[in-house]
C-alpha cells in the first residue's frame, strides 16, 4: 500500500470519529453552547483542555525550536507548563465558582462597568484571532505535504470539518472531539520518539533516554551531542548562552500569557464543581506533560540523528572519522528519500557549493574556533553546504529519518491535524461567545431570547471560521511574530486584571479600566518598536537586537513588564478612586468560597 | 457561609497554602532550572548538570506535584470550615 493511500485511510478514520462524536453531542441550549452544562467530568476535562492548549506550535514547532537551540530554549517547557500552576491555584476555581460564561462577562460585573467588559473583549479577540491564523496555516502545510492536494484545498477541508462539530456541538461537542483529538495526537508523538530513544540509547522512556548513555559509543547522550554539534562549531547544546535575565522573564511571560489565555480559562467553566476545577488543573498538565517531557528527547535526538545523518561518523562518535554524506547518496540512498522528500517542501535545501561533491554541514560563524576549521582548509569548503534546515522537520521528518513504517507516518499527520484542529476548535469558540454573549447580548440587544442567542453564536462561530480560513489562506506576514503579541496581551491586561478582580477588594473599575490600558498600550509599544508598526517591514524604530532592547528585555519578554505595569497602575489609580460598592464586595468575597457553585447559569 | 470572621480565616488559610507553593513553583523553576543553575553544577545528571534536568524536565514533573498537592490540601481545608459542596 502506498505512503498516501495510508496517509488518507488514517486522516479519514480520525475524521469520521471527530464527526462521529459532534452527531453524539449536538448541543441545544447556549448553556451547552458555552459550557457544555457543566457536566464534563476532571479528568475528561483535563484531556480536553491538553488538546485545546497544545497547538500546532507545540505539536510540530515546539521540539525543534529546543533542537537547535538547547538548553536556552527551555523556557517554552517551563513557560507553557508552568502557567498551569497559575491557574490551578489562582484562577480556574474562583471562575468556575463564578459560574458565567466567558472571561469580559467576569471583567465586567467583577468591575461594573460595560467599558472594562468592552476592552476585555478587544483583549481576547486580539489574542485568540492572532492565535487562530496560525493554527489554520498548520492545518493548510499538513494537509498539502501528506494528502498531496494543494493548500487552499486542504484548508477548506480543515475548516468544513471544523464548521461541523464546533457550530453543532458548541463547547459540549468541541470537548468531546478534543478529547479523541488528544489521544491522536499523543499517540503520534510518542510512537516516533519511543522508536528513536530505542535506537539512539537502548531506552524506550525517551525522558530517561534524554539522560541515558549512547549507544554504540556508551558516553552519555548529552555530552556525545554537545561534542558533536561544538566539533561543528555550533553552540554547546546543554550550556546557558543568552541572558539570564530575559530568560526569566520569558519564561514568566509564557506563564502567565498561558493562564490568561481565554480559550483555555473557558474550559474550566466546564465541571461540575470548584474543587474540579482545580482538580482539572492538574490532569490537564500530566495529560500536557505526556508531550512536554518527551519534547525535549525528541529534540536533543532529532538533532543528532540530522547531524549524524550529514556526517556518518558521529554515529561511531568521532564526527570526522568519515567523511561527510556525499551527494549521489542523497540522490538514490532509499535511507535518504526523506531528505528529498522534504526538499520538494523546501523545508530542507542544500548546495554542493565547492563542487566536491559532498554535502559538509557546519556552522559558518562559529567554524575558527572549532575542530571544523581544519576540516574547512584540507577539504576546500566555501560555506556550509545544509543551507535550509527549518525547525518544523525536527517533528514531522522524525519518522521518516529513523525510518519507520509508513503507518506510523500517516499517523503523525492525523497528530498534525488533530492538534491543529483541536485549538481551532477552541479559540472558535472563545471567539463567538465574546461576540454572541458579551457584545450582542450583553451590549447591542440585551433582551435577546435564549434561542436567538444560540442562533447568535453559531452564526458568529461560523463567520469566524470563515474569516480564519481567509486569513489562513493569504496570511498577513506578520502571522508568525504575532504569537509574541498574543502572549504579550494575554500576559500584560488579561492574567492580572482577573488576580486583581479575585485577589483584591480594593481594585475598582477605575483601577481595572487604567492598568489594563496601561499594560496592553506599553507592551504592544514596545513589540512594535523592534518589530515595526503593525509588523510592517521597515517601520521599526529600532534595530530588533539585543543590543538596542531597552536593559536586554526581548520583545517576546516585555508582557512581564507589562503586566508589573498593569499591576501598579490599577493599584495606584484605585487608591485615589471610591472604593468599589458593596455588592461588588460580596461578589468577591462569595467566589473565595467554593460552596454553592451550582449547575449551569442561564440568564 | 455566614460567619464573615470564619470565612476570612478560611481565605487566610488558602493564601498561606498558595504563597507556599508559589515559593516552590518559583523555586524548582526560575530558580533551579536558571538562575540557580551554576551552583548546581556539580550534581552530573546525564552528561549535564542538575540545572539543565530542572529545566526541561524536572520542573515540570514538580508542577504536577504541587497542583495535586494544593488540591488535596483544598480540599480538606474546605472540608474543616465547612465550605466543600
Amino acid at each position: 500500500m502506498s505512503q498516501f493511500t495510508l496517509n488518507l485511510i488514517v486522516i479519514g478514520l480520525s475524521f469520521a470519529l471527530y464527526i462521529g462524536i459532534a452527531i453524539w453531542a449536538r448541543a441545544g441550549s447556549t448553556a451547552e453552547f458555552y459550557a457544555a452544562n457543566r457536566g464534563v467530568g476532571p479528568v475528561m476535562n483535563g484531556m480536553a483542555t491538553a488538546a485545546d492548549w497544545m497547538s500546532a506550535a507545540s505539536f510540530i514547532s515546539m521540539a525543534g525550536l529546543i533542537a537547535f537551540t538547547g538548553y536556552d530554549n527551555s523556557t517554552y517547557l517551563m513557560g507553557w507548563t508552568g502557567g498551569y500552576v497559575l491557574l490551578a491555584l489562582l484562577l480556574a476555581p474562583y471562575l468556575r465558582k463564578f459560574g458565567k460564561f466567558t472571561v469580559p462577562e467576569f471583567i465586567g460585573d467583577r468591575f461594573y462597568s460595560q467599558t472594562a467588559r468592552i476592552i476585555g473583549v478587544i483583549c481576547l479577540l486580539i489574542v485568540s484571532i492572532t492565535y487562530v491564523i496560525g493554527q489554520m496555516t498548520g492545518v493548510g502545510v499538513t494537509f498539502s505535504r501528506y494528502l498531496e492536494v494543494s493548500n487552499s484545498t486542504g484548508l477548506w477541508i480543515g475548516a468544513a470539518l471544523v464548521f461541523c462539530y464546533a457550530v453543532l456541538g458548541g463547547m459540549k461537542g468541541i470537548t468531546y472531539t478534543q478529547v479523541a483529538q488528544y489521544v491522536v495526537l499523543i499517540v503520534a508523538y510518542t510512537i516516533p520518539a519511543i522508536f528513536i530513544s530505542l535506537q539512539l540509547t537502548g531506552n524506550f522512556l525517551p525522558q530517561l533516554g534524554l539522560f541515558g548513555t549512547h549507544d554504540p559509543t556508551g558516553t552519555a547522550f548529552l555530552a556525545q551531542l554537545d561534542g558533536l554539534v561544538t566539533d561543528l562549531g555550533f553552540r554547546e547544546y546543554t550550556a546557558h548562552h543568552n541572558s539570564t535575565l530575559d530568560m526569566v522573564l520569558f519564561t514568566m511571560a509564557l506563564m502567565i500569557g498561558t493562564a490568561g489565555l481565554p480559550h483555555v480559562i473557558i474550559r474550566f467553566f466546564t465541571v461540575p464543581k470548584v474543587s474540579d476545577a482545580r482538580k482539572s488543573a492538574g490532569w490537564a498538565l500530566v495529560f500536557i506533560a505526556l508531550l512536554y517531557t518527551v519534547a525535549p528527547a525528541v529534540g536533543s535526538m532529532a538533532r543528532f540523528n540530522l547531524t549524524a545523518t550529514m556526517w556518518p561518523g558521529a554515529q561511531q562518535g568521532d564526527t570526522f572519522s568519515m567523511g561527510a554524506v556525499s551527494l549521489e547518496e542523497i540522490e538514490t540512498s532509499p535511507d535518504l528519500a526523506w531528505m528529498r522528500t522534504w526538499q520538494a517542501t523546501g523545508l530542507l535545501n542544500w548546495e554542493d557549493k565547492n563542487g566536491d561533491g559532498l554535502i559538509q554541514y557546519y556552522n559558518e560563524a562559529g567554524a575558527a574556533n572549532a575542530p571544523v576549521a581544519a576540516i574547512i582548509e584540507e577539504q576546500g569548503l566555501v560555506g556550509n553546504e545544509l543551507i535550509t534546515v527549518n525547525n518544523d522537520i525536527m517533528v514531522l521528518a522524525n519518522p521518516e529519518i529513523a525510518n519507520l513504517p509508513g503507518w506510523v507516518i500517516a499517523i503523525v499527520a492525523a497528530g498534525g491535524l488533530a492538534a491543529a484542529l483541536s485549538t481551532a476548535a477552541g479559540l472558535l469558540l472563545a471567539i463567538s461567545g465574546a461576540v454572541s454573549h458579551d457584545l450582542i447580548k450583553g451590549t447591542l440587544m440585551p433582551n435577546i431570547s435564549e434561542r436567538g442567542e444560540l442562533n447568535a453564536a453559531r452564526i458568529s462561530m461560523a463567520v469566524s471560521i470563515l474569516v480564519a480560513t481567509i486569513l489562513g489562506l493569504n496570511p498577513p506576514g506578520f502571522a508568525a511574530q504575532t504569537v509574541a503579541l498574543a502572549f504579550g496581551l494575554a500576559a500584560s491586561s488579561i492574567f492580572p486584571v482577573l488576580m486583581m478582580g479575585i485577589f483584591s477588594t480594593r481594585v475598582g473599575k477605575e483601577g481595572a479600566i487604567w492598568g489594563m490600558v496601561a499594560g496592553m498600550l506599553t507592551t504592544i509599544l514596545y513589540i512594535f518598536t523592534y518589530k515595526g508598526w503593525f509588523f510592517i517591514g521597515g517601520t521599526n524604530m529600532l534595530p530588533d537586537t539585543p543590543d538596542n532592547w531597552l536593559f536586554g528585555i526581548s520583545p517576546a519578554s516585555f508582557g512581564t513588564i507589562g503586566a508589573i505595569i498593569n499591576f501598579a497602575v490599577a493599584f495606584g489609580v484605585s487608591a485615589v478612586s471610591k472604593r468599589p460598592p458593596e455588592h461588588v464586595q460580596e461578589l468577591v468575597e462569595s467566589i473565595r468560597v467554593p460552596r454553592g457553585a451550582g449547575g449551569a447559569v442561564s440568564h | 457561609m455566614s460567619d464573615r470572621y470564619s470565612s476570612n480565616a478560611y481565605w487566610k488559610a488558602n493564601l498561606r497554602i498558595i504563597y507556599i507553593c508559589l515559593a516552590i513553583w518559583a523555586l524548582v523553576s526560575y530558580g533551579f532550572g536558571i538562575v540557580l543553575r551554576p551552583l548546581l553544577a556539580s550534581i552530573p545528571v546525564g552528561g549535564t548538570d542538575l540545572g539543565f534536568w530542572f529545566a526541561q524536565q524536572g520542573s515540570i514533573l514538580c508542577f504536577i506535584a504541587l497542583i495535586f498537592f494544593y488540591t488535596w490540601r483544598m480540599n480538606r481545608l474546605d472540608a474543616e470550615y465547612g465550605v466543600d459542596e
